[in-house]
């Protein structure tokens, strides 16, 4: 053992007042004691009403602070309450991405090695081409929604989530244009036809018109709320899950479920943000009650226009050769995930809001 | 013989030709328009090319490598007891600065939703996503990095209040001034020139580079690894700006906006980066080493040489007017003027608010600072010796004390005191006074950050805003009031988180009790409430300067 010396800068070395203070304490952690997300996240955005003594001090021409809680509807009495469930910051972020690229590209390998896109049906490479490749427009555009929304947030909590939300889904999106590219490397297949279908094939044009509704307003909380607990169970899983993921086996294709599979739990995970963070808004003890009214004209705004969303996509389901399950079923099962979600934060559609 | 693995082997798409897909995700929306959230002034012409032809499959796994390199060098500097010897003094120093930085950084996230906003070009927006990550993860690992050292180091006081301290602090008001000009006004303006342009192509390095050097000068090899991964980011920030600047350059329109605003954001920069990285490089280390560059040679180096004369001038054959006066003005006050001196200076005076302790000068140091700045003892060696004289608790706090030093006026715009007395100018904005370090910031209050520019109006620009004078907060106050009001008070209720030494050892440590009876006051105020010739004459005897008396 070496001798410690005086000059010695260790933790420990020397008692004196605060010698011992090594935890962050200027927050109040969620659970007994403050995790590494939390340390590395609560407060890094700055707030007047709570450290920010001289105010923001740059601000919009208009006056607008840096900050504004006039941004949303929404409103809180505390915006630092919320916390990102899954815990995320840059370091288990690259982890988690990466993984999944790295999944991704081995799969898509093996199958290119295998020479498996060439046993795919026919029927069913025309709507990897045509509806896969469609797809990745609206997840591309809601990516972008969030790149957007990620700036305005009252905490780096509620940002960051809707930052990594946005990683999620340009992850994805891009990973669909590779995809397809790949596929088109192996057997005859038009990459430019998705987005040709996205552009003026009448199916995908009513979720065309929900997602560009979404980048029309200026709320990041109704974007949220809208994306994420109305337009991704009603219409981006009825279509990931309820068609892509159903189907794709049955004609020789096991590549894409494993692709779109990274989406769903992308979107486990950005549903289990968006219903915590919206919890917190719907039982804050001074406005919750508010914040629930706001989010009933969001449903009567959001929901008719994803079911249209939705239903104009019914044809595809009778696309494939063979016939895995129908759209109705599909639409059932998603439904069933609308109403869980609305069940799991104690909220109801207004009356004249039909699925 | 070729492996049996390789004779069906089909590679995957290359990153170029991913990144030839990505480009086509974007479309032109006809059902409803995307909402303007961030205006500009600025009109975009041409589109250039995103050159670094990067998508997020590759990038994720670039950035997991990266961060595994650093958080593995952070073990394996505590196996390697690098707290034995690293230097208190750079420490104690990284408790300012790792408490301003992350919030910059994330407002750097933050701002890519301005410029995807505004900016019409679907191949720099995946740029900007990137960058956009890139932010998240400075914000983070920095955090982190404050974390390990709170955990690590001898004095965790001032790492534990951190984000608290950071909000609330005299000396971080200028890493917020920084910051926030990131994320309001014109999307160009904040997100691209100050931000990408200005911060990021010409500053980052006396940042990112500097910083590591001398902290590894100081046994901290840790921040080094740190930093110098987050520095291999910005080459991509750079060209992201350097697109972006190219699509506005095109259009003649924008050349008078683009002269308002590489004027402002460069001496913005030069004022708030180099007071604090100089003050940190030049008082927060031990290294004395003559043949050591100094903080003015590293600028003459990275932003003179490579950044003004390599980027900003060429970008005159476009049509641009730079303003070469002010680049030949920032190296004066950096050589001539001594800013970093005066401003450490400062900071030293102030030690009683601050929430970190400052060390003392010593031989070793006045005779390398008087070789790297010649003329540096007499102005500057007398208050250092006053410094380690009053640094007993019991003394008079220094900016009390009977020296010679009087309490600088503060800037409006870029909040930095005006250190350089006989440069302060002052002016009515809606009617108001203000102080003003330097003439430049002057115009960047009065001209730049107004409703028009040369009578063009420019309804996006922003505005300065807020309690910005932080001695107005504290205006007739009591020294340990303040001190308790700021919260920089340790666990034990009384000893205070700042000290003007290095002394870890309670006898030794100022209380609550030390800093007592003494009334802070703002400058400004007092000034305001003169009338005109009592005003006259105080920024008269204020330009004429002080003299320290020698102890």
């Amino acid at each position: 053992m070496s001798k410690i010396s005086d000059k010695t800068a260790e933790a420990g070395s020397k008692k004196f007042a605060g010698s011992t203070s090594r935890k962050y304490n200027y927050y109040d952690p969620k659970g007994r004691k403050g995790t590494l997300y939390e340390d590395v996240t609560v407060d890094v955005q700055p707030d007047p009403k709570r450290y920010l003594s001289q105010g923001w001090i740059v601000s919009f021409p208009d006056g607008t602070p840096a900050y504004s809680d006039k941004w949303t509807k929404i409103k809180s009495s505390d915006w630092h309450k919320y916390r990102d469930p899954n815990g995320e910051w840059e370091r288990n972020h690259y982890i988690r991405q990466s993984s999944i690229e790295k999944q991704v590209s081995l799969t898509i390998k093996s199958a290119k090695d295998e020479n498996q896109f060439i046993k795919l049906d026919k029927t069913w490479s025309k709507i990897l081409q045509d509806h896969l490749g469609a797809s990745k427009h609206p997840e591309y555009g809601i990516g972008m929604i969030f790149q957007s929304a990620q700036r305005d947030g009252m905490s780096q909590m509620i940002n960051n989530s809707l930052l990594i939300n946005a990683a999620d889904k340009l992850r994805y999106a891009q990973d669909l244009s590779i995809y397809i590219g790949e596929v088109a490397s192996m057997i005859e297949l038009d990459e430019a036809s998705g987005k040709e279908n996205w552009m003026s094939n009448p199916m995908w044009q009513g979720v065309r018109e929900v997602v560009e509704t979404f980048s029309a307003t200026t709320d990041w909380a109704e974007q949220t709320f809208a994306i994420n607990l109305v337009y991704e169970p009603l219409v981006g899983e009825l279509f990931r899950s309820g068609f892509l993921m159903q189907y794709a086996s049955s004609h020789g294709d096991y590549v894409t479920p494993t692709v779109v599979s990274t989406a769903e739990a992308d979107y486990e995970r950005n549903l289990d943000y968006s219903t915590e963070m919206f919890g917190v808004f719907f039982t804050d003890p001074e406005v919750g009650e508010e914040n629930i009214q706001v989010a009933q004209e969001w449903l009567e705004k959001y929901v008719p226009l994803c079911v249209k969303a939705a239903n104009l996509l019914q044809p595809i389901w009778s696309q494939p050769r063979v016939k895995v399950t129908t759209y109705a079923e599909a639409y059932q099962r998603a439904n069933e995930r609308f109403n869980s979600i609305l069940k799991h934060l104690n909220i109801s559609l207004p009356k004249g809001v039909n699925l | 013989m070729v492996k049996l693995s390789k004779i069906n082997s089909q590679p995957n798409m290359s990153n170029t030709e991913a990144h030839k897909r990505v480009k086509d995700l974007a479309w032109l929306p006809s059902y409803a328009k995307e909402s303007l959230k961030y205006p500009t002034d600025y009109k975009f012409s041409k589109a250039p090319k995103d050159t670094m032809k990067q998508v997020l499959r590759s990038y994720f796994a670039m950035e997991e490598e990266k961060d595994n390199r650093v958080y593995g060098a952070m073990d394996a500097a505590l196996r390697g007891n690098m707290f034995r010897d690293a230097e208190p003094r750079w420490v104690e120093w990284m408790k300012l600065f790792l408490a301003i930085i992350p919030f910059p950084e994330i407002s750097a996230a933050r701002s890519m939703a301005l410029l995807s906003n505004v900016v019409p070009n679907d191949e720099l927006k995946n740029g900007y996503t990137m960058q956009m990550i890139d932010e998240f993860r400075h914000s983070t690992i920095q955090m982190n990095l404050k974390k390990w050292y709170m955990e690590n180091y001898i004095d965790p006081s001032g790492f534990d209040i951190s984000q608290k301290a950071f909000g609330k602090c005299y000396a971080t008001t200028i890493g917020r001034q920084f910051g926030e000009g990131f994320i309001t006004g014109d999307a160009i303006t904040a997100a691209n020139i100050y931000l990408q342009i200005i911060a990021e192509t010409a500053f980052t390095n006396t940042l990112f580079v500097a910083m590591p050097s001398e902290a590894a000068a100081n046994g901290d090899y840790v921040l080094p690894s740190v930093f110098l991964s987050v520095q291999s980011d910005e080459s991509r920030h750079i060209n992201n700006g350097y697109g972006t600047l190219m699509m506005v350059l095109g259009d003649p329109d924008n050349h008078e906006l683009l002269e308002r605003d590489i004027r402002y954001a460069f001496w913005q920069n030069h004022a708030i980066v180099d007071a604090a990285i100089g003050t940190i490089i030049e008082y927060g280390t031990k290294d004395r080493d003559k043949a050591k560059e100094s903080y003015a040679e590293l600028w003459r180096k990275w932003v003179y040489e490579d950044y003004y004369r390599s980027y900003l001038v060429p970008l005159e054959k476009y049509g641009i007017k730079i303003h070469h006066d002010d680049v030949e003005a920032a190296w004066d006050r950096i050589t001539k003027s001594n800013y970093v001196h005066k401003v450490a200076q400062f900071f030293s005076a102030g030690w009683p608010v601050n929430f970190w302790r400052i060390d003392a000068m010593d031989e070793r140091d006045y005779e390398w600072f008087e070789k790297k700045y010649p003329g540096w003892h007499a102005e500057f060696g007398a208050w250092w010796d006053h410094y380690r004289e009053l640094s007993k608790p019991g003394s008079t706090p220094i900016v009390f004390a009977d020296t010679g030093y009087q309490y600088p006026h503060r800037c409006w715009s870029c909040l930095v005191p005006c250190v350089i007395r006989e440069d302060i100018c002052v002016d009515h904005v809606d009617g108001e006074l203000y102080t003003y370090c330097s003439e430049q910031c002057r115009w960047t209050h009065k001209v730049a950050f107004a409703d028009n520019y040369n009578g063009r109006p420019t309804p996006a620009m922003g505005r300065f805003s807020g309690k910005r004078q932080w001695e107005e907060l504290y205006h007739g106050w009591d020294l340990a009031d303040v001190v308790k009001d700021l919260g920089f008070v340790r666990d034990d209720g009384k000893t205070l988180v700042a000290q003007p030494h290095l002394h870890f050892d309670d006898s030794k440590m100022w209380t609550l009790d030390h800093v007592k009876g003494y009334e802070m006051r703002s400058p400004l105020i007092d000034l305001r409430a003169m009338n005109e010739k009592d005003r006259d004459k105080s920024l008269a005897d204020y330009r004429a300067g002080f003299t320290i008396k020698p102890v």
